[in-house]
């Protein structure tokens, strides 16, 4: 088998994985990226909002500094978060954003002077401060108590990524794209590489690399409504979940953006709720502020989406063959604000659902977005669990997102959480030396190729691989979602294993010849069974609420027995992950308290029942 | 009941010995909102799990699904089938190599584009962590941010006379980069730098000015504005140039 080595192998091209593989080159390292895409078609470049950093230079950002970002964060997780990483996070935010306009970012700067906003759908005027003409500047983004969301037009994650693949093709690094990493090598205690399958030819090859790093981004594609792309299935998760050694944190922390257009689940950003966006229901009144009166529209995703689905359920929605639905209205924007400011929202719904948003509604529900769970590492971004194994952005659990992770926050972590995890990753391998043994690759090699091999033979059954995928997706969507309960979720269980055992008997219905997308799909979906069943027992076993993870039956945010996190493996042989739990945050800097919107009953960790 | 919608297919696995290029035909009832990304993905889980094709973000924004929809490059994941007769012909896109039916390597390509343009902020300064950011005023930004907002998807080049003749034409996708970066006071390359790129008949003199570009642009950047600024600066350039030979 074609055989590469490394000293770093990052499995994804996305902006965490390339500002780590940056990281490792500029210091003199070997890096090799693995992507299903190219580079820059990899899914940060649909993030439209912004990345938060608490710059402080716009008039409403003013007074802004770490440590109300750190507050803002910290809230945003209902205190699930590891307050030690989320300090260091808001620290280097700054830098790292300065750091990307040193690179090339066009972002959007101060203009001084008066300018109207909208906020709530009533316009108000601020006035930008002269001396800080031309500095970077930043909009409203949910959750945040200032103007702290650094962005380009609505185009911030495209010009990141852009800027990050510019900088990895003037230092070099190797991206190898249409790669997809199939399983880790390993012995069980140290990691040295993958086994992947090449998506032009449909051939193995082995990467052996001394260390390794899974930054492959989310899985919402579990589920059957997602803003995610169509690649974002969860192949990092899966190989680390097969280790059996390397646990996955919180994979029951999933959260739902309020604004995925109906049908296709495409997302019109938050800015357009931050810029002064209104919800409306069927009778086209604002809601809202009924709910929550003081933040309204701009309240934490998790409770936008709540609300939203709890009107609905009250028979406030719109109907529609696709099923209900709510609008979302940006009308009183204006026509030169939604074509310069909100370009990109504009050609969505032209292009996608026929309509202009500046003389009619968007239609809209919420849709699975973000995946706070992910690989579970230490601050310095070493997973649990195997030596030489690292894991960065959207794919880790880092973990500084906690229960909710607030909008603008996720692109920081990938260039913040790629520097530093990085910067680690360079002096682990400064010190390091490590055997790679040719049988541990020879053995992972021939257990892929047998699998490969089962699947296309159709030794196993006949299962239909794309079936079998939507009986999951539905599954999760019914009985995973927004609002969760403890007999849907046993229910949920047991079908998902259901489901499993039939992921078992895939088999192929073309030859699986070249890069044949059928085979790629049958050789994951068993382990994106076992992800789906880990989301659900999860949910299941944690018999609170807390941010996105809001229980039906457990209403009270449980800080008594539930200020933890979870951790799940899967032994070989199981059909069901062990979860073990280890304390949210070593360091208590806020201690857990209300977060000033949402539902707010909390068992405090004395055991006292407080709020509504 | 929506038209019934017929679909010829462009159909070649190089990887399989026994494949031959050729179309095949399917058939599909069309729904409502129906894109290329809705019926292809029906195509290929109800009729036929070999099909080859590239979807990603399916909402526009990434690039991957350009191909070639009744003669004309554009994004699949964007086209909506009631925009298109009831008989719809699907090819790859020309230019890149192909992987299969409809999928082509358009990561190479424009990996080799970047690295031939030097698709960089050229600075030789190393960037001093504690100090503020280099101030640019927002017009600027929002200028160079038009021309970033490029997706590399190789509707361009696909379209274009130049590059489907000659192999090293560097297309509109790269000029384009060269007019982002001459905008941008970060990047320090000169004229001169700029020259050497793309001063030649590879580059801006290449082109025939067949406008298909800008045409076919799903983003509709503003590509033979860019072509025409470029080549008046470069011909003034190359007759500096021819001076100082003298
Ligand atoms: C529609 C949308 C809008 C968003 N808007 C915002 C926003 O405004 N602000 C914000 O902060 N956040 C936003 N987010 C979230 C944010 O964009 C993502 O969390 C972040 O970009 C993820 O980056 P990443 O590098 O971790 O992963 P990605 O960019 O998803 O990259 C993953 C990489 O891994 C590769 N890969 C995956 N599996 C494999 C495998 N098995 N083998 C090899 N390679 C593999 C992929 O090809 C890709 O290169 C948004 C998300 C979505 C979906």
């Amino acid at each position: 088998m074609d055989t590469e080595l490394a000293d770093l192998l990052c499995i994804g091209a996305g902006l965490a994985g390339e500002r780590v593989a940056i990281e490792a080159a500029s210091c003199g390292f070997k890096a090799i990226c693995l992507s299903i895409v190219p580079p820059r078609r990899s899914h940060s470049s649909a993030a439209q909002g912004g990345m938060q950093a608490s710059l402080g230079n716009c008039a409403m950002g003013a007074g802004d500094n770490q440590d109300i970002h750190f507050q803002d964060t910290v809230k945003g997780s209902d205190w699930g978060c590891d307050q030690e990483v989320a300090r260091l996070f808001v620290e280097t935010a700054p830098r790292a954003v300065r750091e990307m306009a040193f690179w090339g970012i066009p972002w959007n700067r101060v203009v001084p002077g008066k300018s109207a906003f909208f906020k709530g759908g009533k316009e108000y005027e601020k006035v930008e401060p002269k001396e800080n003409k031309g500095l970077i500047t930043a909009r409203d983004f949910g959750g945040t108590a200032k103007w702290r969301t650094c962005y380009t037009s609505d185009g911030t994650g495209h010009t990141l990524l852009y800027t990050m693949d510019n900088k990895v093709v003037e230092l070099g690094v190797a991206v190898h794209d249409r790669m997809e990493a199939i399983s880790l090598i390993h012995d069980g205690e140290t990691c040295t590489g993958v086994v992947a399958r090449c998506l032009k030819t449909g051939r193995l090859k082995a990467y052996l690399a001394r260390a390794t790093l899974i930054a492959t981004g989310g899985y919402g594609k579990i589920y059957k409504e997602s803003t995610n792309a169509v690649i974002n299935d969860g192949g990092g998760a899966i190989i680390a979940l097969d280790t059996g050694v390397v646990p996955f944190g919180n994979p029951e922390a999933i959260q739902f953006h309020p604004t995925g257009i109906v049908p296709t689940n495409i997302l019109v950003t938050e800015g357009c709720r931050g810029d002064g966006g209104t919800l409306l229901d069927v009778n086209e009144k604002r809601f809202m502020p009924d709910y929550e009166p003081e933040k309204a529209e701009l309240a934490s995703r998790d409770v936008v989406s709540r609300w939203m689905i709890h009107h609905i359920r009250e028979g406030c929605g719109v109907k529609s063959p696709y099923g209900d639905h709510l609008w979302l209205d940006i009308r009183h924007l204006g026509e030169r604000h939604i074509k310069t400011k909100l370009r990109e929202v504009e050609e969505i719904c032209n292009n996608f659902l026929g309509i202009d948003p500046v003389t009619q509604l968007i239609p809209v529900r919420p849709a699975q977005h973000y995946s706070m769970g992910g690989v579970k590492t230490n601050k310095d971004g070493a997973a649990y669990g195997l030596k030489g194994l690292f894991s960065a952005g959207e794919a880790s659990c880092w973990d500084m997102h906690g229960f909710n992770r607030l909008g603008g926050n996720s692109l920081a972590e990938t260039v913040v959480a790629g520097k530093i995890v990085g910067e680690k990753i360079a002096e682990f391998l400064k010190g390091y030396d490590v055997q790679f043994k040719t049988a541990s690759v020879k053995d992972v090699a021939d257990r892929v190729q047998e699998r490969l091999e089962r699947r296309i033979s159709g030794k196993d059954g006949g299962e239909s691989a794309f079936e079998v995928r939507n009986a999951m997706q539905d599954e999760l969507m019914e009985r995973v979602s927004i609002f969760r309960n403890g007999k849907d979720l046993e229910k949920a269980v047991e079908n998902l294993q259901g489901i499993y055992e039939r992921s078992k008997r895939v088999g192929l219905r073309s030859n699986g010849i070249g890069a044949s997308p059928e085979l790629a799909l049958a050789l994951k979906i068993q382990g994106m069974l076992r992800l789906a069943i880990c989301v659900a027992y999860a949910a299941l076993k944690r018999t609170e609420s807390r941010g996105c993870h809001a229980r039906e039956d457990y209403e009270a945010r449980n800080d008594r027995d539930w200020l933890n996190r979870t951790l799940a493996t899967w032994k070989e042989g199981e059909d069901l992950p062990t979860l073990n739990y280890e304390p949210a945050s070593g360091v208590l800097e806020i201690p857990p308290g209300d977060r000033g919107y949402g539902v707010s009953k909390i068992i405090t960790r004395d055991g006292e029942t407080t709020g509504a | 009941m929506g038209r019934q919608l017929k679909f010829h297919i462009f159909r070649y696995n190089p990887e399989d010995t026994n494949s031959v290029p050729r179309t095949d035909d399917f058939y599909l009832e069309e729904t409502e909102s129906m894109t290329l990304f809705i019926a292809l993905t029906r195509i290929r889980e109800e009729q036929d799990p070999s099909l080859q094709f590239d979807f990603c973000c399916r909402a526009g924004i990434c690039g991957s699904c350009a191909m070639v929809i009744n003669g004309r490059p554009g994004l699949a994941c964007k086209t909506l089938t009631r925009d298109l007769p009831a008989e719809i012909t699907l090819m790859p896109l020309p230019v890149f190599k192909l992987i299969g039916d409809l999928s082509v390597d358009t990561g190479t390509w424009f990996r080799s584009m970047n690295e031939k343009v030097g698709s960089w902020i050229h600075n030789d300064e190393a960037f001093d962590p504690d100090a503020q950011e280099e101030r640019m005023d927002n017009a600027l930004a929002e200028e160079i941010y038009e021309l970033e907002r490029c997706v590399e998807c190789g509707c361009c080049v696909a379209a274009c006379g130049t590059a489907n003749m000659r192999e090293d034409f560097v297309g509109a996708v790269a000029l384009n980069r060269i007019a982002r970066f001459m905008l941008d006071p970060r990047d320090r390359r000169g004229e001169k730098e700029y020259f050497e790129v793309i001063g030649t008949d590879e580059g801006v003199f290449g082109c025939m000015g067949l406008l298909a570009c800008e045409d076919v642009c799903p983003k509709e950047l503003p590509l033979q504005d860019q072509l025409g600024i470029l080549r008046r600066k470069m011909g003034w350039s190359a007759l500096k140039r021819l001076f100082r030979v003298k």
